[in-house]
């Protein structure tokens, strides 16, 4: 029997409050996982995040590292819960077009299990591989004032006035923008140009995209690949900076 | 412990609001609002057999409001807004109407309907069915979305010209009990001919995009999305004349079985509409689909390029050689997986089927069997198309196609090349 409509929102009421309160993401029921059978040598498969979601590993590196083949696959480890949590579900709704194999990996995942996989690339610290960009002085020195500083005459905030002055991110959605490499993050920068990605409205990120021009693009992301990164750099606590704009996949600004 | 306080304020909150809209419910609603709020219920049940929601909802969209863009090889359709909105949606539609749609395949204004719309199995659905659904499309909040008009070539952009195709491939008629046949295997046929609508997939279809009859549920390439959905009645495609009634259902209604994992769209039709159905329901359609798959016959195996006896022989050492590296740690080195974590390759028949599109595009794109109630997190399985070449591809898939007693074709790059060019989403 389905649940009537009424019960549906009281549950829908209960889950809604429980991931505003932030709390902690039980798995769901234990109980229904697929027993391991034991017909092999190799004996049980371990009943982990880590093994369900092996098949990331493939392009997004053991830990979450990240890596850099005929396209580059973004580091995962060590962003914010919910910052990974909405890019899963951007993609299974589709918000995020711009890889449509993504889409198709967690097409048919539900929002529970999907926080979970986040959850654990969340918590994951490997070190952040070598992303120096070839750059002039010229070019690095325009990213520094854009990422720092920002463009007031234009209306581009600084980088560092969400990301923070360390560019680690700040909880709960908001990631560290360092240790990328920088044509990923210049793909990002398109993509939101282009509407390919899109964040819950209001889509700061686009208006702040659709702003910069090429040169402004190439620049940051040559800046921001070329500063150190370590893994014990934790986002800032939720509530440390007050944003200059509204933005729907940070909420609680 | 905040935490928790703010849980149990938002718990109190939302159980006291529900109450007191129940108690402010109660004093207004007339008789007969029980049996209409049951008739709701159960026509949302139906709606979910139906999987009305898997075409009239767009990604990420607002559920039922349309929008959808189904691409056909006459050019793309977009779904329709089934919510009650006046305006956009089927708000100022009587429940003859709806029924008309279901039943004759016709809209509100009489237009036929492009036979996207499965009216061609909805026809089976009863009255009764119908007027519950209705029920329930009206109890759904109006969503305001404006169709958007359907991007056909012509002629296929004529309306009127769906009367020939009607004339030849639309039988207009109520499921009616085969009384030789046991209560439940009549129930399974009803759900499985009508609201289920299995072979708007699983049949081939002709140029005009027509299951042509007899051929009903015996497997076809799905134009455009191409997967290949496998022959229900053909015994050796999926086997079903095989299985345990319980593996069917296991699959059917968790995403997984012993004998394998749902993918490609299936996955989407087990997560929206089948893990709902009820167990009695699931054991029907079962039933029926076990008594199909004895009857019938081979489908045709495709054209390809065959590889020689040599490419085979060279194909299967460079194979084994790819399978212990990249795949027998799950899939095991016997290829009998492990029970619902990761499919069997030995005796399955989505191997070793003869279209062999699908463990192809299984290998180049990975994927995830559905989250459902009985497999909440399944476990995946990676994308090769980077990893793997062409030639490596077709090595693995020919190597899991005849090993371990599978004796499949062998598969020629030629097919990986095509496989690679299909979009996955």
């Amino acid at each position: 029997m389905r649940i009537p409509g009424q019960l549906a929102l009281l549950v829908a009421f209960v889950s809604a409050g429980s991931v505003f309160a932030q709390a902690p993401q039980s798995p769901p029921a234990a109980s229904s996982a697929p027993a391991p059978a034991a017909a092999d040598a190799k004996g049980t498969v371990p009943n982990t995040t880590e093994q369900r979601v092996l098949a990331c590993a493939i392009c997004h590196g053991k830990n979450g590292e990240g890596a850099r083949k005929s396209e580059y696959y973004p580091r995962l480890a060590g962003k914010p819960v919910e910052y990974l949590y909405n890019q899963l579900i951007g993609f299974r709704e589709k918000r995020r077009s711009s890889s449509p194999i993504m889409t198709y990996m967690v097409g048919a995942l539900s929002d529970n299990y999907l926080h979970e996989i986040a959850t654990y690339y969340a918590g994951l610290k490997p070190p952040y591989p070598d992303t120096t960009a070839r750059a002039d002085a010229a070019t690095l020195a325009r990213g520094q004032e854009l990422a720092m500083r920002g463009d007031k005459a234009r209306d581009i905030p600084a980088c560092a006035s969400c990301h923070g002055t360390g560019l680690t991110g700040l909880l709960p959605a908001i990631p560290g923008i360092l240790g990328l490499y920088p044509d990923y993050i210049g793909a990002q920068l398109g993509a939101w140009k282009d509407g390919k990605r899109n964040s819950v409205a209001p889509d700061c990120m686009a208006r702040i995209a659709s702003r910069l021009n090429g040169e402004d693009v190439s620049a940051v992301a040559a800046w921001l690949a070329t500063q150190p990164a370590s893994p014990d750099r934790a986002p800032l606590a939720v509530g440390a900076l007050k944003l200059p704009m509204e933005c729907g996949g940070a909420p609680g600004k | 412990m905040n935490r928790m306080l703010v849980a149990i304020v938002l718990v109190a909150l939302v159980v006291g609001g529900y109450f007191f809209y129940r108690y402010e419910a109660k004093t207004v609603v007339p008789e007969g609002a029980v049996a209409e709020q049951s008739q709701v219920v159960r026509g949302e049940y139906l709606a979910r057999i139906g999987d009305c929601y898997a075409c009239h909802t767009a990604r990420g969209g607002q559920p039922y409001a349309g929008g959808l863009e189904m691409e056909t090889p006459f050019g793309p359709l977009y779904t329709t807004n089934i919510t009650p909105d006046p305006d956009t949606g089927i708000g100022t539609w009587s429940a003859d109407d709806f029924w008309r749609a279901l039943h004759e395949g016709k809209s509100k204004n009489g237009a036929f309907l492009y036979p996207a719309m499965p009216y061609t199995n909805y026809t089976k659905v009863t009255r009764a069915d119908s007027d519950a659904m209705y029920a329930y499309f009206r109890s759904l909040k109006p969503v305001r979305q404006t169709n958007r008009p359907h991007g056909l070539s012509f002629p296929y952009s004529q309306r009127e010209l769906l009367l020939g195709w009607r004339t030849l491939y639309f039988k207009e008629g109520e499921y009616k009990d085969d009384p030789a046949q046991s209560k439940e295997w009549n129930r399974g046929a009803y759900l499985v001919e009508g609201l289920g609508h299995c072979n708007a997939c699983h049949s081939a279809r002709n140029m005009l995009g027509a299951v042509k009859p007899g051929d009903e549920m015996s497997g076809g390439l799905i134009p455009v999305q191409n997967w290949y959905a496998p022959s229900l009645t053909s015994s050796k495609e999926t086997g079903l004349g095989q299985w345990d009634v319980k593996e069917i259902v296991d699959l059917l209604r968790t995403g997984v079985s012993a004998r394998g994992a749902v993918y490609g769209p299936m996955s989407a039709v087990v997560q929206h509409s089948l893990q709902d159905t009820t167990l009695s329901d699931l054991n029907a359609m079962a039933v029926y689909l076990k008594s199909r798959a004895q009857s019938g016959g081979e489908p045709a195996a495709p054209t390809q390029v065959a590889p020689t006896t040599e490419q085979a022989a060279a194909m299967m050492t460079t194979g084994a050689k790819l399978y212990e590296k990249h795949c027998a740690d799950c899939h095991q080195p016997d290829g009998k997986g492990v029970a619902r974590v990761y499919p069997p390759l030995a005796n399955n028949q989505s191997i070793t089927m003869s279209f062999p599109i699908n463990p192809i595009r299984i290998v180049l794109n990975g994927g995830f069997p559905p989250s459902t109630d009985g497999n909440p997190r399944p476990y995946g399985m990676p994308p090769f198309f980077q990893e793997l070449n062409d030639d490596e591809v077709a090595a693995v898939v020919t190597y899991i196609r005849r090993s371990w007693g599978n004796a499949a074709l062998p598969v020629s790059p030629a097919e990986v090349v095509k496989a690679r060019g299909v979009p996955t989403d």
